[in-house]
């Protein structure tokens, strides 16, 4: 039997220990020095990740633009966040189910939506939330920690019939708080269930930071309450979050059951456009601070250049390669046309009851009328 | 003293007043203490009456409606904030199943005085599950009042008559008349009784109930067809929605023999089927025309570029109101 004092100090070794496990893990160095061999992530995949990260970042300033120009809705940025995003997809294989939120469309245009589609879904278009055929992208999910339940039932039905693939959730700090999270992860741990629990921490939920979130020093530890693998990586080294990533996927498609990985990353920008981050932090300093010392573009072009991988030429080839296809993705949705109010009654159900039929009707009259 | 102000002013003023006034009341919710409320109705607070009365909570709609459940157990009167509607849906188990249940069980030994506040409703081209409208759920559920203010004169005194109410409180904020307008709001605590409607224009041809961001689209149809017909609608805004004030609206149909429902919130199941069912046991005889709904389809509240067709416009309305007085 233990005594009061055995447990006080075993407790104090557990916390050490937790403090140990889950130590942040870094593979690329904001300097771009790597901390050990990278002979399992190939060039190839290296330039690929270059690339999207440098892609997503104009696309997400550009959003950002066209906010401000009345052009798009509401927008969340997630300038800051590429690696983490970037480096989780593309780990997965092509068919793996992803159910992202708000701030993840980086990691849904990796997994194949197109960038036109992400716009369209800013400017309030209901087209904005349907992912190409044979595509497992989830529109975003709104409701906080709600999708991370989804993700595990997805786990769930293709580890039932056998098949393959996994399912990821992406999911931000304060998602942690919500019962939902943990529900997700208990029945991911009962079940053995081959999905992946992505949380990118960027320190704040809107204005309320991590440390209000929860007492707990990390959300890796987490994972040990519902015993299942938790890791906790740098998220802006995209080589860290990439083999975070590509282990857990290996692990739930061998069927070893789920894993939590918390991405420790920042947004340098504000949580919407409709946010004014100077209310509730130093904006200025910290944004200065990530953008200088931990960015996650600046330090993979870094290491590519060093190891010539990636030269001054590409550097510009490719810059010009993404603007004209951020332009491109731009006009084709602003080209979309005016969106059909009478869409709104489609796929209510599979077959439209009488009301609806209705409804629709005296829409496309009072429409009709306008228009006379 | 007197100011022009907005709704959102006035109810941050109310919750200024209840807190100088009251040391149970605290507020709790999500942003609501550095930030101020995403939509700024509790800007100032935190800093004026520190971080024991003005908390900002984890994100956690079911934490902190069930918190707030137990501080009320426990001699205090918390005002939560729900960030957005359709976000308290996690926190409906807490609010549903023992908010509104827990003087009815304990046979009065134990009341839950408490409000939850969260701005509700589409027209402000919020993004997806931004702009929903369930206040029937909640007028669905003995034992929970339901208040929507559309002015910022009545959105401060229901406030402070919803803190001060022994039972709990669903307090919903247009946020489409959030910044829309100023009027009058005197300093100072004054209240609102909860659970009497008011009628905001008189008229003798057809009576119009609506409430929130409606009321304002039903006032403006009513001006137009009165230019255009002659004919006069009284207006009335329910205010609370839970229980209905049945005197005010019986005999405003008595008056008018017309009746017409506005509202936001889906046609099916929505609020206009009580208060026309209210008026049908009270006043069926004095009908001189059926009484129509004019209220959101029967679909999710869609994304912002169509919410405006989804939404009752005026031309709606004034066709109802024709096809009722034209019957
Ligand atoms: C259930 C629910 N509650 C509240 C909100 C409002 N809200 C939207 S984003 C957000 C903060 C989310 O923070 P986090 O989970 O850390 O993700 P991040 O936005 O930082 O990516 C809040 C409170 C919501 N969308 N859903």
């Amino acid at each position: 039997m233990l005594t009061e004092n055995d447990r006080a100090q075993l407790w104090m070794q557990m916390k050490a220990h937790s403090d140990r496990l889950f130590e942040e893990i870094q593979v690329l160095k904001p300097d771009g020095e790597v901390t050990g061999p990278v002979d399992d992530i190939s060039p190839d995949v290296m330039r690929e990740m270059y690339r999207w990260m440098v892609l997503v970042r104009a696309f997400d300033r550009k959003c950002v633009i066209l906010q401000r120009q009345g052009r798009i809705g509401t927008y969340a940025p997630f300038e800051g966040q590429e690696a983490a995003q970037v480096g989780s997809a593309l780990a997965l294989a092509p068919e793996d189910w992803m159910f992202p939120t708000y701030r993840d469309h980086a990691a849904a245009m990796v997994h194949g939506q197109p960038l036109a589609t992400v716009v369209l879904y800013w400017m309030g278009r209901m087209e904005g939330c349907v992912c190409p055929p044979g595509k497992h992208i989830l529109p975003p999910c709104v409701p906080i920690a709600t999708h991370l339940l989804h993700a595990a039932g997805a786990a769930w039905a293709a580890k039932w019939r056998g098949e393959p693939m996994v399912a990821i959730a992406y999911f931000g700090d304060g998602a942690t708080s919500e019962g939902d999270f943990h529900e997700a992860l208990n029945f991911a741990g009962v079940f053995q269930l081959p999905v992946i629990f992505l949380c990118q921490n960027n320190g704040y939920a809107i204005s309320v930071p991590f440390s209000r979130q929860s007492a707990s020093r990390t959300i890796a530890q987490r994972a040990v309450a519902y015993d299942i693998p938790g890791v906790r990586v740098d998220g802006n080294d995209v080589f860290a979050v990439y083999r975070a990533v590509r282990q857990a996927r290996e692990r739930a498609a061998a069927g070893l059951g789920p894993t939590l990985i918390e991405a420790v990353t920042f947004r340098y920008g504000a949580h919407t456009t409709a946010d004014d981050p100077t209310r509730y932090r130093d904006q200025q300093r910290l944004s200065d601070e990530w953008r200088t010392q931990r960015d996650p573009v600046t330090r993979l072009r870094l290491y590519l250049e060093r190891h010539d991988l990636w030269d001054a030429r590409q550097e510009e080839a490719w810059q010009a390669e993404v603007a004209s296809r951020v332009d491109a993705a731009v006009q084709e949705a602003m080209a979309a046309g005016p969106a059909d109010p009478l869409a709104m009654f489609d796929h209510v159900y599979a077959d439209e009851p009488w009301h609806l039929a209705e409804q629709r009707r005296e829409l496309a009259t009072a429409r009709g009328g306008a228009h006379a | 003293m007197s100011r022009e102000l907005t709704m959102l002013q006035a109810i941050q003023e109310a919750l200024d007043l209840k807190l100088a006034d009251d040391e149970r009341v605290v507020l709790l919710g999500e942003d609501i203490g550095v930030n101020g409320g995403v939509f700024r109705a509790t800007d100032g607070l935190l800093a004026k009456y520190g971080e024991k009365r003005v908390i900002d909570t984890p994100l956690a709609e079911s934490g902190i409606i069930g918190t707030a459940i137990g501080m009320a157990l426990n001699g205090m009167v918390p005002v939560a904030e729900i960030q957005f509607l359709a976000f308290i849906f996690p926190g409906l188990e807490q609010l549903l199943s023992h908010a509104a249940r827990m003087r009815h069980r304990t046979r009065g030994q134990f009341g839950v005085p408490m409000v939850i506040r969260t701005p509700y409703g589409a027209g402000i081209r919020g993004p997806e599950l931004h702009s929903e409208s369930v206040e029937a759920f909640f007028a669905h559920t003995p034992g929970l009042k339901v208040v929507v203010p559309s002015s910022p004169y009545d959105a401060k005194g229901l406030l402070i008559s919803a803190i001060e109410d022994p039972d709990p409180v669903v307090f919903l904020e247009p946020t489409r008349i959030y910044r829309a307008f100023r009027e009058e709001v005197p300093g100072g605590l004054y209240r609102v009784p909860l659970g009497q409607a008011k009628v905001v224009r008189e008229g003798e041809d057809l009576s119009i109930f609506a409430w929130g961001s409606m009321l304002r689209t039903a006032l403006r149809a009513a001006e137009q067809i009165e230019q255009e017909r002659g004919w006069r609608c009284e207006v009335i805004d329910l205010r609370t929605l839970y229980p209905l004030d049945r005197e005010t609206i019986i005999t405003s149909v008595q008056k008018t023999g017309r009746a017409l429902v506005v509202h936001e919130a889906h046609k099916t199941a929505g609020l206009g089927a009580e208060i026309i069912s209210l008026i049908n046991d009270e006043a069926l005889l004095y009908l001189r025309a059926p009484v129509k709904r004019i209220a959101g389809f029967d679909v999710p509240v869609p994304m912002f570029s169509v919410e405006d067709d989804y939404l009752p416009t005026e031309a709606r309305i004034r066709q109802g109101i024709e096809e009722t007085i034209l019957f």
